[in-house]
């Protein structure tokens, strides 16, 4: 079993969120002919069929829609930290958007670091950018959440 | 094909934790048990479906079982949405001559830890379904059911005690069942509230069991399934569904992340029958977790959109209730073989002959996995 935290792989279409991630943005992809926007992104749009597609920019802003909270049995990375906050977010620009993030009390503390019970739905949250997590085949940014 | 086809055998093997026999073993087994239930010998099968997830081989089931030459074989992917896609589609075969004699069978060995799906994942998430949601902590099946549970409870008054009612319903009927794997063990409600969390509102018993067994079906026409040892159960209406804008499990980046699978499932399966819910006698549900029935319930018409906590009070869901529910125990109480064994259990019930028998019942409905694509079976009893 493995001990560090878990990364995700990375390919075409989800790289740029974590490479804008790296520079400090919150970006989401959506379609450059009809503009809708799509998560997780992908090549093709769903709704006019183009190929093309830009990302862009979001304030950071958003709200919680859920929650949980697990306990081990768990990876070991995660069951130290247990019991944590797993969110998902909707975001502020977009409610079509969401994504799943952890609130933490700041970038680089623990999965643990606010009581987990202190988390509502509908809690407003910021995105904040913690440090690169690295592995063999390289450095990650995870966006997480701080209470806004 | 309505009423055209029947399951016409049923096997299954021991359910326990922990059994010595292999998958292989198991498997063949199953399957020698529900050929004999029906009376056909196994040179007349001619046709096979089964899981993708599946670990025994096609080829390796039709050569140790002495099967006939084979004009289908197919799979059916996602997992505990398998099962009743699967059935249908060897039904399917039949129904339309492409083979005589269809079997399906599901064989797992879960007991064992290092069996688990989280337990060989490597540090590098791939796929769109996991790399969204697991580098965050989301590890678990139960994390991402407890996302859209903790959800529903929010948007429409579901509580621990509608879940509990879920729990509580499955291990009663077990009571009642001697195959089952929680068959003597009690649950009150104190047991429930006090059992340890898994993920955060989903505790203990609210999961499945983590089970070794196999099952297995034959399928045949009804005409033929007639003349055979078996009351035949007539395949009245069957449905899978993959619905628009669908991702396995992390359902959240849609439009309406709590209209789940079983809402596409439920409105074909009742466009192609006679009947609709109302008429519905006893319903096997997938339950890989007690939030699922309430989705079920709902998606398949039993009751309102939110009303699905509710329908389980007052014993809604047991024997005797308004629509008697995993009358074996279900994948929380009998045992988790991805779905099968609730097939098993719908089959019985049109025969007559379970040990939570729903008098007189004349439809039976067996579902497959909510949250993930699809299916669902609809039976009757033969006149």
């Amino acid at each position: 079993m493995i001990d560090q935290p878990l990364l995700p792989g990375l390919d075409e279409e989800s790289a740029p969120f974590f490479e804008y991630a790296a520079r400090g943005e919150l970006r989401v992809q959506a379609c450059a002919d009809c503009g809708v926007r799509r998560m997780p992104p992908r090549p093709r749009c769903e709704r006019c069929g183009s190929f093309e597609h830009r990302w862009d920019a979001m304030s950071g802003l958003g709200t919680v829609w859920s929650f949980v909270v697990p306990h081990p049995p768990l990876l070991p990375a995660y069951s130290e930290q247990a019991p944590y906050n797993v969110v998902l977010v909707e975001l502020e620009d977009d409610p079509t958007i969401r994504l799943v993030g952890n609130v933490v009390a700041g970038a680089d503390d623990r999965l643990d670091s606010i009581d987990p019970h202190s988390i509502a739905i509908g809690m407003p949250v910021e995105v904040v950018f913690p440090r690169p997590v690295s592995d063999d085949e390289g450095a990650v940014v995870l966006p997480r959440w701080t209470p806004a | 094909m309505k009423d055209q086809t029947a399951v016409a055998g049923i096997g299954t093997t021991d359910f326990a934790k922990s059994l010595d026999d292999s998958e292989r073993v198991l498997a063949l087994k199953a399957l020698k048990a529900a050929l004999d239930d029906a009376g056909i010998r196994p040179g007349e099968v001619d046709g096979l479906s089964c899981y993708s997830m599946e670990a025994t081989e096609e080829i390796d089931i039709a050569r140790n079982m002495g099967f006939g030459d084979l004009t289908y074989f197919g799979k059916v992917p996602y997992g505990g949405g398998a099962g009743c896609g699967v059935v249908g589609q060897a039904a399917m075969a039949v129904a339309t001559g492409q083979c005589n004699v269809a079997v399906a069978w599901r064989s797992r060995k879960r007991g064992s830890r290092s069996s688990r799906p989280w337990a060989g994942v490597s540090s590098r998430v791939q796929g769109d379904q996991q790399r969204w949601s697991r580098p965050w902590g989301l590890l678990r099946p139960v994390d991402e059911i407890a996302m859209l549970t903790r959800r529903h409870m929010h948007r429409y008054g579901t509580t621990r005690d509608h879940l509990a009612n879920v729990a509580l319903a499955f291990r009663r009927h077990a009571n009642n069942n001697p195959a089952a794997v929680m068959g003597d063990r009690e649950m009150t409600r104190d047991d429930y509230m006090a059992a340890r969390w898994v993920s955060e509102p989903l505790c203990l018993f609210d999961n499945c069991l983590e089970t070794d067994g196999s099952c297995a079906v034959v399928v045949t026409s009804t005409e033929r399934a007639r003349d055979l040892r078996q009351p035949p159960a007539l395949l009245h209406s069957w449905a899978q569904s993959l619905p628009a804008q669908h991702q396995t499990m992390t359902n959240f980046f849609c439009d309406d992340p709590l209209r789940g699978p079983a809402w596409a499932c439920a409105e074909k399966l009742w466009s192609l029958s006679d009947v609709g819910p109302a008429d519905v006698d006893v319903a096997q549900l997938y339950d890989a977790f007690s939030p699922l029935v309430p989705l079920s319930l709902e998606g398949y018409g039993f009751c309102e959109r939110g009303e699905g906590g509710h329908f389980t009070d007052d014993g809604g869901i047991e024997l005797g209730g308004r629509l008697p529910t995993n009358t074996s125990g279900g994948g929380m109480s009998e045992a988790y073989l991805h779905g099968f064994n609730l097939i098993v259990e719908a089959v019985r019930q049109v025969r007559g002959t379970s040990t939570n028998q729903v008098e007189g019942a004349e439809f039976s409905l067996c579902t497959s996995g909510e949250g993930v694509p699809t299916g669902a079976l609809l039976f009757r009893r033969d006149r």
